[in-house]
Order: structure tokens, then C-alpha cells, then sequence
């Protein structure tokens, strides 16, 4: 099958599902034609690309004048699915109802990336406009010839092209073309170009965008009836588990096969280099196998990485393994020698976790020659093509059929879990489901890299903020995550790693902050060991900006206190003292966006830290902003700090946020809030904890989480268009997640600091550290 | 051993000393109890048995004496029980997967105290963990259902 359109797609879906019942036996699937599948299974393969310069790859028409929308996107639980369907309907004209949208399987869908960088909205949604647009210029052609009227005097509502001057003379889009092809052929250099001649619809003509359908993905995942990558089944599937090596860096000497080999349902050990997996016939064979294989290891001569307690103090003497260049901005040093008052201070975030609620999971189909791999890979084209170059097979054998999973905040963008079940099913040749155990997610899964950094800062006589220096250690070095076939974890284990390992990056911070003299620099340093270890960075939801707006946002805060400041003030002062802008005015969207925040909060000016009162419960509230890309957040945090349990509560969060134009509201709401709480996790709880042999913190009690308990009493968002010409016909939209990640960190340091008036520069704000930093304070 | 669930009477071939997860998922092909960790502590697995939220990873099947409600179970006669279809209305689930645990704990929270405080549903919740952090919509959905259930 060269593309997918040489089956129609409903077909397609009635052949899979067919497959699945005679394969599955007692699991009951249901498609209505515009239900999106859960799955594709419909060929045996090869797999060619679908071709993004064909209309045909990305909008299908049937007859029943309803049509499906392929994108090769992935969504992760923010609605995007949702989000696309709206632009696309809104370019074609068809109602919302009438569609359906599949994502991201790589037989069937454009190669897009996946997901990754909040640019589904901002980058992806172009593309699915304009070929939108092209099949509705398409269609309307037709439904000329077919009227035997000119196109100009066609109208289109809802699939159906009719006269202008004469409705009942009219044809549906499914009449035109429903179950053909168009065999409209698109330009453009790369799949982000791709075009037809078509123009997009003015903004103000777009009529779902804007508004709020609900998710279509939500029912289905409310009544259980969703098939996910964990559901996966194909007959003949066996089930592995992996072994790790108990210390990091350690190396197999010997495995004893006969401890385990006598369970019921054992069929293998398999393994290669520092790789060790048992596969069974039944899942929980396969677990009890994997706890009682016996494994000689020989753990490395030296220790791996420091224990965590000593991480900051290694991070800060290490040679960097590479440093970005320098930003500067006028004369930092001699600003900071003449400024009246220089504060300087340290903070530090450690590594987290992503930690997704279940585990790396796959299963891996060696059929007809080909291999399938079924995962909840973010990158699903990325995985595919890591695989297929694993294992040595031809680009075009290997397919990614992506389905829902867990959220991994950027964890499946490095998908262990695919390529273990691919090499198995491989080594086996039948099909084999991985999936990993909590504890080894939480100690082996990817991790945001750890930051120390260093601030000074200067204010002249008046208070104003005149030098800003900022230096950082990320601990980054052979930061993995886009789906090498060298660097996945059983890659590394093999020994067929690529050299050199990834560079990795800092970063600095991101405001539009007019401060005259600025020096921000950000290095690079690496762990002992490179390959093999627990401690492998990876993308953590916006992989570096929770951690350097945490530094920067709070050290504002404190520049604000010192020249006994407003925060809010202090911040719309440095905004405002600008008058320069990006093409994104950036500059002014954050001026909106931090007076929405404030107003939105009710924020009365003064300085930081309000009067300590006399109660066990101190209040106060913090402000942060940031932006990333183009889109600009400000968030407030309101705090309860118990002095004498040292536990904090955010009772309340209000975010501004401006992505530009909003394709669903309601949506938007949700993953702002989602976003918000998931850095308030980071703030408060998340640490990985490790010895110099091994990660410690390795499930919900060692490595917490926020919970039910946590959650704020209310949050506010604002959606906040700070576009000087918010009403212009191309108003941009932007990506809304990451950004929202960004300043919560800082906001709930700075809200304790406004209640305590003791300043936290390490996170997490857990119940010792806050009770232990009050107690030094004597508060 | 048999097992009933969601109405159905099922005899399965297994091992009694198996979690009732495995069974459930692996030879009763249901959907809704997920794992997530295998030691009772996110709540992904929750079933219902006896109108009591059981973590399914490690409840061994030997121990199931008596009817297992899955999410699955929950509609009746094709209609959305009142929290599901709060869930819907609030819009609740960022990825989803572990809403199963979410929804089949707060229908037994519900059940046992149909006007739940503030602190109630935050503490009857509390063991239940979702990484998306849903959890101020689903205490915004818990209130949606009693009211709906009132």
C-alpha cells in the first residue's frame, strides 16, 4: 500500500476491526463512522510515508459526507486532537460532528514529529489549515462543474456547496468526491511549508475557533471503552520484564537461567551486553520471573555520581563540559562596582523526575515480516526511524501505530519501552508486550537536569535595577530524548552507543526586562558516568525553563525587596522602561499579561514580606512571569505556610496567559491549570534522591507527588490578548503548554517569602526544609 | 477459579495467588483498571467490591469472594453513571489514564456520603494520584455529581 487512501479509511477501520475481534476474541469494539479508531491495523505492510505533498495524505471525504483528518501530530492530554479538528473544519466548512481526526500512526499520517515544544498550535495547525483550504477550493471547483455555475457564485455551509442566488440548488461535499481521491498535488519545502493555492480564512471568519466543543477523546476514556497502548494484545504475545543492573555502571558477569527456569509460563532470558530481560507467557509470570532471576553483577571501580546531598557542591567545582555564549548587554562589572546596593545569591534545583502515572510500555508485532510497534511515543516518526535503524531493518518494514498513554511531560520522547519490545519481538519472532515496574520508571526514567545558579544583582540610589548577572551549572551532559537508535537506554546497556554523547544545554533566563548592563551565561557539566545511568537527562516539560525562571523570577523578587518595591510594580517598571518590542510584541503581552494576573488577583501594592503576623498560619502571595516562544504567562500564587509543621499550601493560583489566538478556550483553561499544578509538584514535592551507587527515590513515597490534598481552593486563568491589534485577520496562535511551566516555582517561593519573610532558594519547598529555614530565621 | 464481574460469571485458569488486575485485564480483556504501580499506592488499578475502592495490583484473586465492578460496570443500561458523566461536563481528564482510579473511588466516596465536604472529598481522594494534576476538576466534578445525584 503505497498511502493510505488506496483503502478508504472507514474500510480500513472495518478490516482492523475485524482483525482485532479475531484476534481478541472477547473485547467488543465499536466504530460509528465518525468514532475516531482506536487503532489502525489494516495492512500488512511495507510502510512507505504517506506523501505530505498530497492532498489526499491529510483529508479523506465520504460518501457520507463526513470526512477524516489525518495529522501527524500526538496528543498528550491537552486536547490538541480537539483543538486541530476545530481549525481544520473551520478552513474546510464542515461541522464538527461530521468529522473525525487520526494522529500520528506512521503508515497513515504525514510525518509531522509527533509532539514536542508546544508547537502543535503554533507550527503544525498551518498546515492543517491551509490543506483544509485547499480541499474546500477543491470542492467548490467541483461544485461548480457540477452546478454549471461559477465559483463566485457559490456559497458552502456545513459540506454542502449550494447556488447563492438559488439554495436548492446545491451538492455535498461526500456527492462530489466522497470514497475518491482528490489527487491534488501540494507545494512546499517541508511538511511545516506544505500548501495548496488555497488562502486561510481571515480569523474573523473562523466560527469553531474560539469556541469550546468538548474533547472528543473524553468519553471514551470516561467509560473505559478507549483501547490503549497498555491494551494492546496480538495472539500469540508473550510478556517481558526487564532486569536492571542494581548499580549504575555495573556489568553482567553471569546469568543463572536455571532460577527461574522451572516457573510456570517461562519461555526465556534474552540478553546482550548489560541488557537482561525475561520474557513468560503470562504478565505476572513474567514479573515474579524477573524478581527471581539471579544476576551476577560487577559494579564499576568508581562510584557512578555523587550522592545527592553532595550534587550542588560537585556541580558548582566541575569543569564545564560546554558553556553557551555569553548574552550581554552594556557593562555588567562596572554597573555592579558603582551600583548603590549589589545582592548576590545561589539557587538550586535538583534533578526530577518525569515520572509518568504508569510505566514505559509497548508491545512489538513481528508479523508478516514487518515490525509494528504500538506505544504512547510522543515522537512516533522518530521512534520509528531509531528502530528501524536498531535493528537493522529497512526504514519502510517498521511502523509506529500511536495510541493513547500516560502522560509522560517529554518521557516517551526517549521510548525505551518501544524499542525493547521491538528488539524482543525480534530476538523471539512473535509478538511481545514490555512493560517496566514503577520502581524501575522512577530510578531508570528519564530526568530534568539539575541547575545551580548564581545571581548578582544592582540597584543605583533610587532603587532602580541597573546590572543583572546570572551564571548557571546544568546538569546536562548527554541529555537524550529524540529517539536515537544509540542512545535509548537498551542501546546504551548493548554497548552500541554512539560517541561523542550529546552535548546537552543551559539555558538563561527569558523576560523583556529593560535592564541596561545584564551578563547571563549558562555551562554544561556531566556526571561521572555518561552511559548506562539512572541520571540521563531528557525533555522535561519545557526542559530547562521551571528551573532557570525559578532562579531569575525569584532574584527579581528579591531586588524588589531590597528597593522596598511592589513586586508587581517593580516588574511593570523594568517592562514598561522599555520602549523597543519584538515582532511577537512580547513586550507588550507581558505588560498585559502581568496586569491581568494582578488585577485578576485583587494584588494591593507594597513591598514584600507583609508584616509577619503572630498565628500558626502566615499568608502571603508571589508573582512570576515568563515567556517561551511567543507565548507570555504570569502567574500568582497565594500560600498558607503552617510555621510550626513548615507545610505549605497554595490556597489559591491565578495565570495570565497569552498564547495569542485561542482555538478552545476551555480547553486551554484546563492544561493551564494542569500545567500550573504540575510545576507547583516540582515546587513542593519532587526530588530524585540517590546514593553513589543508585537512584533512591523509586515510587509515590520516596519520589512524591502532588495529590487531592495539595490542590488549590480556586484558580483563576485569564486569557489574556495583549496584541496591540488583537483584531488583526492573521492574528498568530501560538503554543500554550510549556510556558505555563515556567514561573510557578518562583511564584510560590516568592508568595512563602511575602508570609515568612525567609527566602527558599532551593526547591522543593518540602515540610523539613521550609520548618528547618524558619526555625534558623527564628520565625 | 470463577469470578464475577460487571454481572458476567467468568471461570478462568490461573493461578489463585494472582493479582486480579492480570486477570482482569490479561483473560477478561477489561479496560478500565490500569497499572500504575503495583503496590496499591496510585490507585490506577481501583475496582469495586462490595461497595469498597479495592486496588486490584495487589489484591490477589483468591481473595475476591464476591461481585467486581469495573469502570466498565458503572453505565447501566447504556446510560453514564453520574459521575462519569461529570467528569464529561467538567471536562476533566488531561491524558486520562488514571481516571479510572479517580472515578470508581469517587463513586464509593459518593455512595458513603452522597454530600461530601470540601475537606471530605480532598482527604476520601487523597490516595488517589493523577501526574496530569487534575485534581481541582475533579473535585469540581465530585461536587457536579452530588449535586446531580441530590
Amino acid at each position: 500500500m503505497s498511502d493510505l487512501t488506496k483503502i478508504p479509511p472507514h474500510i480500513e477501520q472495518e478490516l482492523s476491526r475485524r482483525n482485532f475481534l479475531s484476534c481478541a476474541g472477547m473485547l467488543a469494539v465499536s466504530f460509528s463512522s465518525i468514532a475516531p479508531p482506536a487503532f489502525a491495523q489494516g495492512s500488512a505492510g511495507p510502510y512507505p510515508d504517506p506523501n505530505f505533498r498530497q492532498l489526499d495524505s491529510w483529508i479523506v471525504i465520504h460518501q457520507d459526507n463526513t470526512a477524516t483528518f489525518h495529522v501527524g501530530k500526538t496528543d498528550c492530554g491537552q486536547g490538541t486532537g480537539t483543538a486541530f479538528r476545530q481549525m481544520m473544519c473551520d478552513e474546510l466548512d464542515i461541522a464538527y460532528d461530521k468529522t473525525n481526526l487520526i494522529m500520528g500512526s506512521t503508515d497513515t499520517t504525514v510525518d509531522q514529529g509527533g509532539s514536542g515544544g508546544s508547537d502543535a498550535i503554533q507550527v503544525d495547525g498551518w498546515p492543517m489549515r491551509r490543506v483544509a483550504a485547499e480541499a474546500r477550493r477543491v470542492l467548490l471547483e467541483m461544485g461548480s462543474q457540477k452546478l454549471g455555475v461559477p465559483v463566485g457564485q457559490l456559497t458552502v455551509a456545513d459540506a454542502v456547496v449550494s447556488v447563492k442566488a438559488e439554495p436548492s440548488k446545491k451538492v455535498t461535499y461526500g456527492e462530489l468526491i466522497g470514497g475518491r481521491r482528490f489527487n491534488v498535488a501540494l507545494t512546499g519545502g517541508d511538511v511545516n511549508a506544505t500548501t495548496g493555492t488555497a488562502k486561510v480564512k481571515p480569523v474573523q471568519e473562523l466560527k469553531l475557533v474560539g469556541k469550546s466543543p468538548q474533547r472528543y477523546d473524553i468519553p471514551p476514556k470516561v467509560d473505559g471503552s478507549l483501547k490503549w497502548a497498555v491494551d494492546m494484545k496480538a495472539p500469540g504475545m508473550v510478556h517481558a520484564r526487564n532486569v536492571k543492573p542494581p548499580v549504575a555502571g555495573a556489568k553482567l558477569v553471569s546469568i543463572d537461567e536455571s532460577s527461574v527456569r522451572n516457573l510456570p509460563g517461562f519461555v526465556k532470558v534474552v540478553s546482550k551486553g548489560n541488557y537482561v530481560a525475561v520474557v513468560c507467557e503470562r504478565e505476572e509470570q513474567a514479573i515474579a520471573a524477573s524478581r527471581q532471576l539471579k544476576v551476577n553483577w560487577q559494579k564499576p571501580d568508581t562510584a557512578p555520581f555523587p550522592a545527592s546531598e553532595d550534587l550542588f557542591r560537585y556541580m558548582r567545582a566541575a569543569t564545564p563540559t560546554s558553556s553557551g555564549r555569553p548574552v550581554t548587554l552594556g557593562d555588567c562589572a562596572a554597573a555592579l562596582a558603582g551600583a548603590a546596593r549589589v545582592l548576590e545569591a545561589d539557587y538550586e534545583i535538583p534533578f526530577q523526575g518525569h515520572t509518568a502515572l504508569a510505566p514505559a510500555h509497548a508491545m512489538a508485532d513481528p508479523s508478516n515480516g514487518q515490525m509494528t510497534i504500538y506505544s504512547n511515543d510522543m515522537k512516533s516518526y522518530g521512534m520509528r526511524d531509531g528502530i528501524a535503524k536498531f535493528l537493522g531493518m529497512p526504514r519502510d518494514r517498521v511502523r509506529v501505530v500511536w495510541m493513547e498513554g500516560p502522560q509522560g511531560f517529554g518521557r516517551t520522547a526517549a521510548d525505551d519501552a518501544g524499542f525493547e519490545a521491538a528488539w524482543l519481538a525480534k530476538e523471539l519472532n512473535r509478538p511481545v508486550r514490555v512493560q517496566w515496574m514503577r520502581h524501575e520508571e522512577t530510578a531508570w526514567d528519564t530526568k530534568g537536569p539539575a541547575f545551580a545558579c548564581k545571581l548578582r544583582g544592582g540597584l543605583d540610589a533610587q532603587g532602580n535595577l541597573i546590572a543583572f548577572e546570572y551564571e548557571s551549572q546544568a546538569c546536562d551532559h548527554n541529555h537524550v530524548g529524540y529517539n536515537e537508535a544509540e542512545t535509548v537506554l537498551i542501546s546504551q546497556l548493548m554497548g552500541t552507543r554512539k560517541s561523542p554523547p550529546n552535548r546537552g544545554g543551559g539555558a538563561v533566563p527569558d523576560d523583556s526586562y529593560a535592564i541596561p548592563n545584564r551578563r547571563m551565561v549558562s555551562h554544561v557539566v556531566g556526571l561521572p558516568l555518561i552511559w548506562e545511568t539512572p541520571l540521563r537527562t531528557g525533555n522535561l516539560r519545557d526542559p530547562n525553563g521551571p528551573q532557570v525562571t525559578f532562579a531569575s523570577e525569584s532574584f527579581i523578587d528579591e531586588m524588589a525587596a531590597a528597593a522596598k518595591a511592589d513586586p508587581v510594580a517593580f516588574r511593570m517598571k523594568l517592562l514598561t522602561s522599555g520602549t523597543g518590542d519584538d515582532s511577537g510584541f512580547k513586550r507588550a503581552r507581558a505588560i498585559a499579561c502581568v496586569k491581568a494576573a494582578a488585577e485578576a488577583y485583587g494584588w494591593d501594592a507594597r513591598p514584600a514580606p507583609k508584616r509577619v503576623g503572630s498565628g500558626e498560619i502566615l499568608t502571603g502571595r508571589g508573582i512570576a512571569y515568563s515567556f517561551r516562544s511567543q507565548t507570555v504567562v504570569a502567574e500568582i500564587a497565594e500560600v498558607e505556610v503552617n510555621r510550626r509543621a513548615g507545610h505549605v499550601w497554595v490556597r489559591r493560583l491565578v495565570c495570565a496567559h497569552d498564547c495569542g489566538l485561542v482555538i478552545n478556550p476551555e480547553g486551554l483553561r484546563r492544561t493551564t491549570e494542569c500545567g500550573m499544578l504540575h510545576s507547583l509538584s516540582r515546587a513542593l514535592k519532587e526530588e530524585v534522591t540517590f546514593d553513589t551507587e543508585k537512584v533512591t527515590s523509586v515510587d509515590w513515597t520516596s519520589h512524591p507527588t502532588l495529590t487531592h490534598l495539595d490542590s488549590p481552593a480556586r484558580i483563576d486563568v485569564v486569557l489574556v490578548n495583549g496584541d496591540p491589534n488583537p483584531n488583526r485577520p492573521d492574528l498568530p496562535h501560538y503554543g500554550g503548554g510549556e510556558t505555563i511551566c515556567k514561573p510557578m516555582l518562583a511564584a510560590v517561593g516568592n508568595a512563602i517569602f511575602d508570609a515568612t519573610g525567609v527566602r527558599l532558594r532551593r526547591v522543593p519547598f518540602r515540610d523539613a526544609r521550609v520548618l528547618s529555614a524558619l526555625k534558623a530565621a527564628g520565625v | 477459579m470463577t469470578l464475577k464481574v460487571n454481572g458476567n460469571t467468568h471461570t478462568v485458569d490461573v493461578d489463585p495467588a494472582t493479582p486480579l488486575l492480570y486477570i482482569l485485564r490479561n483473560d477478561l480483556g477489561l479496560q478500565g483498571p490500569r497499572f500504575g504501580c503495583g503496590s496499591g499506592q496510585c490507585g490506577a488499578c481501583t475496582v469495586i467490591v462490595k461497595g469498597n475502592a479495592v486496588r486490584s495490583c495487589i489484591t490477589p484473586a483468591s481473595a475476591i469472594r464476591d461481585e467486581v465492578t469495573t469502570l466498565e460496570g458503572l453505565a447501566v443500561g447504556g446510560k453514564l453513571h453520574p459521575v462519569q458523566q461529570a467528569w464529561i461536563d467538567e471536562q476533566v481528564p488531561q491524558c486520562g489514564f488514571c481516571q479510572n482510579g479517580q472515578i470508581m473511588t469517587a463513586k464509593v466516596l459518593l455512595d458513603k456520603n452522597p454530600n461530601p465536604t470540601d475537606e471530605q472529598i480532598r482527604t476520601g481522594m487523597a490516595n488517589t494520584l493523577c501526574r496530569c494534576m487534575t485534581y481541582y476538576r475533579i473535585q469540581a466534578a465530585i461536587k457536579r455529581a452530588a449535586k446531580a445525584r441530590a
